[in-house]
């Protein structure tokens, strides 16, 4: 498709384009309205007429004034570490560097090693985080769950959901195609129960009834139990798109490992499963980013993530101005896009590189 | 003793035993953790000296309302407050469902534009809206936007009919006056000759290769059997204008601004998911099918009528009701901004008042439930209506 045009001058390129009839130039000039209205305005409150330096409200209460960018400034060590005690912050930047080394490690193409990363970012690191952040062993103080917040929370939420779903949903999917009945109807059962409700009314659960069908006297911690729902609701989606995965695997695939003598789970492991996740690729990096959005739920059952903390913060005295509340959710929103973006992005480059693989060239 | 064992490994080794006692072993596993948890659940309730049942739903609620579709006062039960947190959910899927289509449609063709602008427009919206959190934009657009709208003497106006300021909007509202019931019969009728024009047009077309102009007959049975019936009845319904009385608007109907801000964020967030659904189905025709229609002699009208629409459906359809549902079920944020919806009104102020923990988020769920479940049935049957009949 992508032929080589022959080049066009800047005239025609207009006129085939924008104004190639008459309904084409008024659909350009409604588009220029558009822009008009909607974009120009933003930028000039982003950016032109933003209030970029001050230490409270009064900075950002003057007339006309644009975005309150110093309260996201003043705020800014809760949205990124939210209650975490000051002097330990240390250790969140340690995992949150960490986790940059090994995500860059496996995203980017030329790296060696990606089995040996991979491993270590699903086994080591969060044992890693997990006592580095809570702390109360090998001398290092212990942080309640109470006071982790912000992006931080955000992370771990997001993190802990698709390092889980991945092999739960992995097995339910398997569970759902297997032979065996009793498999197969407690996976499906599982699956459509979880997929036919909303997330909120899971976490619900999970904070209001859970703690009932425990024995008396286990407290669960709170987070941990927002946690195991949210993991649990990912990993029913999850094994719906594996499904999909395993479902475009010919059936000679199987027949072959059959033939060769393998039993089931050397067939899955080394057979069908690589194909079919290979396949599966894009649907579940679209998990993974629908995961990382829903997490700001967490902020409806009293979790102070990302979005929470930042709603929290706009109801700060000190920075009470007309314009604390678009700036907090514009920031807020501009972190989520990053993510979610650079996640989407990834995912389309790797659609091609696995694409080019396989397609005969066209 | 030798021949027991050998018994005893080809039993273990051969695959059919094998997973009749891993089921058997799922089973037990399943059966011990429910009778586990449910006995946890029944010693927490003995404690708290609390019985688990729902006769609580025939007691007085107590709570108002803000926005009630079929009667409610704080004397209601529990069971009508579940009622009307269900319709209130529905009101606004419904609507939500709507707006995001017509919205969706539009920006998934419009990233097919031969417009570079509109392409380019269309795309912005597309990224932006469906990789920002769906609570983050309901609670923008009810905190920051509707928060900081003017009061209802500064607030804005449209054409002087439809206002919106920090009280939500305002709209022309139909008053229907005794005797307007003539009006309800006949736009039943209207539909139910419409079908039937349909039918019999399908019918004919199906025997003779060709038919009578079904579609106006049928607008003509829409709209001038309610219309001869109004003029019959002597117009028992009269339009009510919002004005403004002292601080507040009288007369019409008023959208809550929670309902607006929620309505706002769930249509345009999935419209965004619709526009990319509707981009991927007119993509996946090929596009010999326009080329062969074209050299047959169909207009390009008819080709996208006949040929290049119902193809298109066809892949549009199921992931578009998938939309719905996450639409529907994504209604639920509702509870972030007190929007009295289901989950707010139920399994939030009638969940802490009550303390029935179990029962409310076991119904709530279960209404959930049973939505997805009808939907999934409906695509079923239209899945199979559609199926491609191959050779």
């Amino acid at each position: 498709m992508e032929g080589r045009r022959p080049a066009i001058s800047v005239l025609e390129w207009l006129r085939v384009n924008l104004f190639s009839s008459v309904g084409d130039t008024a659909l350009t000039l409604g588009g220029a309205l558009i822009v008009w209205f909607l974009l120009v305005p933003a930028l000039d409150w982003a950016f032109v007429r933003a209030v970029w330096t001050g230490d409270d409200r009064t900075a950002c209460i003057v007339k006309d004034a644009g975005a309150c960018w110093p309260y996201i400034g003043a705020r800014m060590g809760q949205i990124v570490y939210g209650f975490y005690d000051v002097a330990q912050r240390w250790r969140v930047d340690l995992i949150y560097a960490l986790g940059a080394l090994g995500l860059l490690w496996l995203t980017l193409p030329f790296m060696p090693y990606k089995r040996v990363a991979g491993v270590l970012m699903l086994s080591a690191y969060p044992v890693l985080a997990y006592v580095l952040l809570t702390g109360g062993m090998f001398g290092i103080d212990p942080v309640p769950t109470q006071r982790w917040g912000g992006l931080l929370l955000t992370l771990i939420v997001s993190a802990t959901g698709i390092i889980v779903s991945m092999p739960v949903g992995i097995l339910l999917a398997l569970g759902r195609q297997s032979d065996m009945p009793v498999f197969r109807w407690t996976c499906t059962a599982f699956i459509e129960l979880v997929r036919g409700v909303p997330l909120i009314t899971f976490l619900f659960m999970a904070s209001n009834m859970l703690p009932l069908f425990l024995p008396e006297g286990a407290a669960v911690d709170k987070l941990l139990r927002a946690l195991i729902a949210v993991a649990l609701f990912s990993s029913a989606y999850m094994a719906e798109v594996v499904r999909g995965g395993l479902q475009a695997i010919p059936r000679g695939q199987y027949e072959a490992s059959k033939a060769l003598g393998l039993s089931y789970w050397p067939m899955m492991g080394l057979i069908i499963l690589p194909q079919a996740l290979r396949i599966v690729i894009p649907g579940i990096v679209n998990s993974f980013i629908a995961l990382f959005k829903d997490t700001s739920l967490v902020s409806i059952i009293g979790f102070f993530d990302l979005l929470g903390i930042i709603q929290s913060g706009n109801s700060d005295p000190n920075w009470a101005a007309p314009n604390t509340a678009f700036t907090g959710f514009v920031f807020a929103g501009a972190v989520y896009w990053a993510f979610c973006f650079s996640m989407s992005r990834y995912s389309q480059a790797m659609e091609r590189r696995l694409g080019a693989g396989t397609k005969r060239g066209q | 003793m030798k021949r027991r064992s050998d018994a005893f490994s080809s039993l273990a080794g051969d695959p059919r035993i094998r997973g009749i006692i891993a089921q058997v072993i799922l089973l037990a596993v399943l059966a011990g953790v429910f009778g586990w948890l449910i006995s946890n659940a029944a010693d927490a309730l003995s404690r708290q000296g609390k019985v688990f049942g729902f006769e609580f739903l025939n007691d007085t609620a107590g709570f108002g309302i803000i926005q009630t579709l079929v009667p409610y006062t704080e004397r209601s039960s529990y069971g009508r407050a579940l009622l009307v947190g269900l319709l209130n959910t529905l009101l606004v899927a419904a609507l939500g469902i709507i707006i995001a289509t017509v919205l969706g449609f539009l920006i998934g063709i419009g990233r097919l534009s031969q417009n570079w602008l509109i392409r380019q427009i269309a795309t912005v919206y597309v990224e932006t809206l469906r990789n920002l959190p769906l609570l983050l934009q309901i609670v923008f657009w009810y905190f920051a936007v509707i928060g900081s709208l003017p009061g209802p003497k500064q607030g804005y106006s449209l054409f002087g009919t439809f206002f919106l300021n920090n009280r939500g909007v305002f709209l022309p509202s139909l008053v229907l006056e005794p005797g307007s019931g003539v009006l309800a019969i006949s736009l039943v009728l209207g539909v139910v000759l419409a079908g039937v024009i349909f039918f019999v047009a399908r019918v004919q077309r199906l025997r003779e290769g060709r038919s009578f102009a079904a579609l106006p007959a049928a607008i003509l049975a829409l709209i001038g059997l309610p219309l001869a019936a109004l003029i019959a009845t002597d117009f028992p319904v009269s339009l009510s204008w919002p004005a403004l009385k002292g601080f507040n608007f009288q007369g019409g109907v008023q959208l809550l601004p929670e309902l607006f801000a929620l309505l706002v964020a769930l249509s345009t967030y999935t419209a965004s998911y619709i526009a990319e659904i509707v981009r991927a189905g007119i993509e996946g025709v090929p596009r010999g099918q326009s080329e062969a229609a074209l050299s047959l002699g169909l207009t390009r009208a008819q080709a996208l009528r006949f040929v290049i629409v119902p193809q298109a459906m066809r892949i549009i359809v199921p992931p578009l009701a998938s939309q719905y549902l996450n639409l529907t079920k994504n209604s639920s944020l509702a509870v972030a901004i007190a929007y009295p919806d289901l989950v707010s009104v139920f399994a939030g102020t009638a969940l802490n008042q009550t303390g029935k923990a179990i029962e409310i988020i076991l119904m709530t769920m279960l209404v959930y439930l049973s939505i997805s479940l009808f939907t999934a049935f409906a695509m079923n049957i239209y899945n199979a209506r559609i199926k491609l009949t191959e050779r």
